[in-house]
């Protein structure tokens, strides 16, 4: 509490509380409740068929922090976030900076934009599937590299692997880098490049000095997201490795499968304080709040 | 070779964007270099476009731009040796004032200790020392506009160009910033191109006011003899200071004509040496506002004045050294006469009053 809210009267304060209301409303049933019940269940011991005895015990975080697997499947996961990251980051910066800075009438720019999320009128798991005709072993692109003669076998790699999963992440998120890279990238003022001409910048130099630091508040959003959907995901690791990689959720997910609730819930728990930890480490590189108000 | 002269020549310089109308339509200027040019005129006359294509932001359609006996068309920049100062100045934000100064030292390829020393040397310069830590948006208006300057300077380039520098501060500043601009360009020996819509900013500061209107050079020479020596009605009606009256050509004699008004007796005009002024020709003429004196009805003209013409008071400003008082001596122009504020104060009229206003002969200016 900072000291001059004694001073705000009382209606003042009110009126506060009423504007964050409906936020309070959204957030506490649906998402500070559930955390909550995840927290209280990581402590409780459990009968090994899904009866919770209600306690406190360490023991699950013990199992869960002294089991190797947990290492194995945090490196395999953050593995997946990187690649994924660097993609998406690459391509999403890119193609806002294509939009922006080269599309010449804002017209169209905004059409290509909108042209970006048409991927997104399609659900998840259609989008994934899309890629078997592609990827899979008789897919085009194997069907075309046998034609042309540059393989004599059908490349396995492409689908059901760690590629195929990096290439359906990268697929499903680079939109969520260029919505905030295009959105921080769009306000800069053009007669800042003109005045960077000016100045005999070439075009890398505007790049590196003006256009990336001034979109670094797009680029650390946009690494949120696809950080921690990347980190909280299985569904497509599991599609689209054929069951032969797995991500920290997927763990847990096996875990309630087999009603070892407490164990999950401890590895939600330690996911949670690790995506708090990375979340936190991006703002303190880039501070949004100030970005967003300049 | 490159030449370090900035003298600027515009040859049958033409602009279209849209391939239908031309915003700059042939214009035909020479700039002496180390001068200070100032290019006036309402929004829309293409000024802005003109320093642009100076600059080298924008290709003309037609004509050539020669700087320094070099034809620059078709140059980056900072080949051509131009610098612009951006008008609400396009500051990096993200960047220091130290920072914003070295910046085109830094895309040079100057080592960075190099660089700084000399953003340093231009930072005093400007006299921002103290805030050479800063972001632009910790500094006032008039800081902004010396980071700018600095940052334009610093690559020390034969010609600056400045797009509307002074229209982001308020008026008391704006009179300093003038000053100091003056002074700048004095310092560097660069010619500076000047854009901008007020007047007394283009004659206190310019050796060359160029006035535009619709893509064209209306008139061009020094900032007396735009003012006092306006070309037609609409360079005086935009500098000002001028009454411009409208009539007939009644009588031509060797020296001076008369123009059929209001008047009994018309307004002699003397004629200009080689004019072609027919009886019959519909004609504009010029007074200047500060030469027109008042005189109650009945009383004697002062010496040299041969026309007069009644007029009532319709309103009087006050405006310290002088009075302003508007009259309706033409039916449809504004006709101001600028009174001294003693000689005023000497015999004050009143809004209704009627008065004859007068000139000295001479001083009427026949216009094109």
């Amino acid at each position: 509490m900072q000291p001059s809210s004694a001073q705000t009267p009382p209606r003042a304060n009110l009126a506060g509380w009423l504007y964050v209301s409906p936020l309070v409303i959204v957030l506490v049933p649906f998402f500070v409740a559930p955390i909550l019940v995840v927290l209280v269940a990581s402590f409780f011991a459990t009968d090994g068929f899904g009866g919770l005895t209600p306690g406190f015990t360490l023991a699950s975080y013990v199992e869960v922090l002294h089991s190797a697997l947990t290492l194995k499947l945090y490196l395999a996961t953050i593995k997946f976030t990187v690649l994924t990251w660097t993609f998406t980051l690459f391509i999403g910066f890119f193609v806002a900076y294509f939009l922006v800075f080269h599309v010449r009438s804002q017209l169209l720019a905004i059409g290509l934009f909108l042209l970006c999320t048409v991927p997104f009128w399609t659900s998840n798991i259609i989008r994934m599937i899309s890629w078997i005709p592609l990827l899979g072993k008789e897919g085009l692109i194997n069907q075309a590299l046998l034609g042309t003669g540059a393989i004599g076998q059908p490349l396995e790699v492409l689908l059901f692997s760690d590629l195929a999963v990096v290439i359906a992440y990268v697929h499903q998120l680079t939109i969520f880098m260029i919505v905030p890279i295009f959105n921080s990238m769009a306000r800069i003022d053009k007669k800042l490049i003109e005045a960077a001409i000016d100045t005999g910048a070439s075009r890398f130099d505007i790049l590196r000095l003006i256009v990336v630091p001034m979109s670094k508040s797009g680029i650390a959003l946009g690494t949120i997201f696809v950080v921690s959907i990347v980190m909280g995901d299985f569904f497509v690791v599991k599609v689209m490795s054929g069951g032969g990689s797995a991500s920290v959720v997927s763990a847990f997910y096996e875990d309630v499968g087999v009603l070892q609730y407490p164990t999950a819930a401890a590895s939600a728990v330690l996911l949670t304080l690790v995506l708090v930890a990375v979340v936190s480490l991006i703002l303190r590189t880039v501070d949004i709040r100030q970005e967003i108000a300049r | 070779m490159k030449s370090d002269r900035g003298d600027i020549e515009l040859a049958g310089v033409c602009k279209s964007f849209d391939g239908v109308t031309n915003v700059v339509d042939g214009v035909n200027l020479r700039i002496a270099d180390g001068a200070y040019c100032c290019f006036i005129g309402p929004s829309g006359c293409g000024k802005t476009t003109i320093l642009r294509m100076i600059a080298g932001h924008e290709d003309p359609t037609a004509g050539e731009i020669v700087i320094g006996g070099q034809n620059v068309v078709g140059l980056a920049p900072v080949q051509r040796r131009t610098a612009m100062m951006f008008q609400s100045y396009a500051l990096f934000p993200h960047l220091t004032v130290r920072e914003n100064i070295a910046f085109a030292l830094r895309v040079r390829g100057m080592p960075k200790r190099d660089r700084l020393r000399a953003a340093d040397a231009m930072i005093e310069k400007v006299r921002l020392t103290q805030f050479a830590g800063r972001l632009p948006a910790q500094l006032s208006g008039g800081q902004q506009q010396r980071v700018a300057l600095a940052r334009a300077a610093i690559t020390e380039p034969r010609v600056l160009l400045l797009d509307e520098p002074l229209s982001a501060l308020d008026e008391q500043l704006r009179v300093q910033m003038r000053q100091e601009l003056r002074r700048m360009q004095q310092e560097l020996g660069i010619t500076f191109i000047h854009v901008t819509h007020t007047q007394l900013e283009a004659i206190a500061l310019a050796d060359l006011v160029v006035v535009m209107e619709q893509g064209r050079i209306k008139q061009a020479g020094a900032a007396r003899e735009v003012y006092a020596h306006p070309y037609d009605r609409y360079v005086a009606e935009f500098m000002g200071g001028q009454n411009v009256l409208s009539g007939r050509v009644e009588k031509v004699n060797g020296t001076s004509f008369t123009l059929a008004q209001a008047a009994p007796a018309g307004i002699e005009v003397p004629l200009k040496a080689r004019s072609s002024i027919k009886v019959g020709d519909k004609i504009d003429i010029a007074v200047r506002r500060d030469d027109v004196a008042l005189v109650r009805p009945g009383k004697e003209l002062p010496p040299g004045c041969s026309t007069s013409l009644p007029s009532r008071v319709l309103a009087i400003e006050y405006q310290g050294y002088f009075v302003k008082v508007m009259l309706d001596t033409v039916p449809d122009d504004g006709f101001v006469a600028y009174v001294p504020e003693k000689t005023f104060f000497a015999d004050p009229f009143t809004v209704g009053d009627v008065v004859m206003a007068t000139w000295a002969t001479g001083s009427a200016l026949p216009l094109a």
